[in-house]
């Protein structure tokens, strides 16, 4: 009776084992894992999705094909990588000077709940105005952010309140549509600007 | 009771008060280079930054922050992974060693201020009194600057 019973035991501590090991696998390796991030943007040309811009026009990818642009991920309710990034790439604008003018920089919302058109015209009119600010529906959000391989998700906070996670990296086209580069957060603006003269480089040997 | 506790309260209110000078540690915190962004009206929450130096012999911890400013104010801290993902998480308490700093600066620590009382309007300041656990407080006068600022210089 007793070694019928410690067989029993055994019998179910292995069979939870096995059962943690099967979860642990199909979550990590298995049908339920994550999927992957795919490393890179795909060109625009090949991007779908509709969007409105802080001035209530309608856009697309296609808004963007035909000069160099630049492109990140954010939320208005974000208090501090948000800002930063905004007022860093006010600042790489700055050192491009005229250059500026000849690019596309967007910012594309992933809290459209919060962040309406009106919205977003407030808060991108406190930093360069080559910026512009697109927002929509949740679906075409989630649209966009899968062509340049972006993620985001919403996060409850101890207020009751949410805030989001976002890929925080700026994205990098030439003016035919094609991904150029990215400058991930807090890259030094000696990396920077370089990078988007490259962009912008790339369109002046389209064009000849 | 009730005779018993309100003098303990008061005592203890008094203690709080005066704890920067009586108690060790906290009193060798010395705050440089505060400042914070200005807010677009009080529905998104602030953020302030600064250098928190120990001076002292001893460790000191940081327990919380306080402000009439905001209800919820917050030691937050973002982090941005391999694949270049954001996120923001309360800190908790942050130890700092003997002449090391805690830099609450863009794109990392941050005194995150929730629940904004009032518009935070460039020009303005602010004060926001750090908690520390020997009990003693530091008030720092945090200048508020534009919501496109990147460090204390503006």
């Amino acid at each position: 009776m007793r070694r019928r019973t410690a067989l029993g035991y055994g019998a179910t501590a292995l069979g939870a084992m096995g059962l943690t090991l099967f979860v642990g696998w199909w979550r990590v390796d298995g049908p339920g894992a994550p999927e992957a991030v795919a490393s890179l943007p795909i060109p625009l040309t090949e991007m779908d999705f509709r969007l409105t811009d802080h001035e209530g026009q309608p856009v697309g990818p296609e808004t963007l094909v035909g000069r160099p642009t630049m492109v990140f991920f954010g939320f208005t309710f974000c208090p501090d990588v948000c800002p930063t990034t905004l007022s860093d790439i006010s600042g790489w604008l700055d050192a491009l000077g005229e250059d500026a003018g000849q690019m596309n920089v967007v910012f594309i919302t992933v809290d459209p709940d919060r962040d309406t058109v009106e919205a977003m015209a407030e808060y991108v009119g406190y930093f360069h105005p080559a910026i512009r600010g697109w927002t929509g529906a949740q679906d075409q959000i989630a649209r966009a952010a899968e062509g340049f391989r972006a993620s985001y998700e919403r996060v409850p906070t101890d207020g009751g309140d949410y805030t989001m996670t976002h890929t925080a990296s700026v994205f990098l086209f030439d003016a035919a549509g094609g991904f150029v580069s990215m400058i991930d957060y807090h890259e030094p603006r000696e990396f920077a600007v370089p990078k988007i003269r490259r962009a912008l480089e790339e369109e002046t040997e389209g064009a000849t | 009771m009730t005779k018993l506790t309100i003098p303990m309260l008061a005592t203890l209110t008094t203690l709080a008060l005066t704890s920067g000078v009586a108690l060790a540690g906290s009193e060798d915190v010395v705050v440089d280079d505060a400042w914070a962004r200005a807010s677009i009206g009080v529905n998104r929450p602030g953020a302030a930054y600064m250098t928190i130096r120990n001076t002292g012999d001893e460790a000191v911890t940081l327990t919380g922050i306080s402000t009439p400013l905001a209800m919820m104010p917050e030691i937050h801290e973002s982090k941005t992974n391999a694949e270049g993902v954001s996120s923001m998480a309360p800190a908790g308490e942050i130890t700092i060693a003997p002449g090391e700093a805690a830099e609450l600066a863009p794109g990392g620590l941050h005194a995150m201020l929730m629940q904004l009382q009032q518009p935070m309007t460039e020009g303005d300041s602010f004060p926001l009194t750090l908690s520390f656990s020997d009990g003693g407080d530091v008030t720092v006068d945090v200048p508020i600057l534009g919501i496109a600022a990147r460090g204390p210089e503006g």
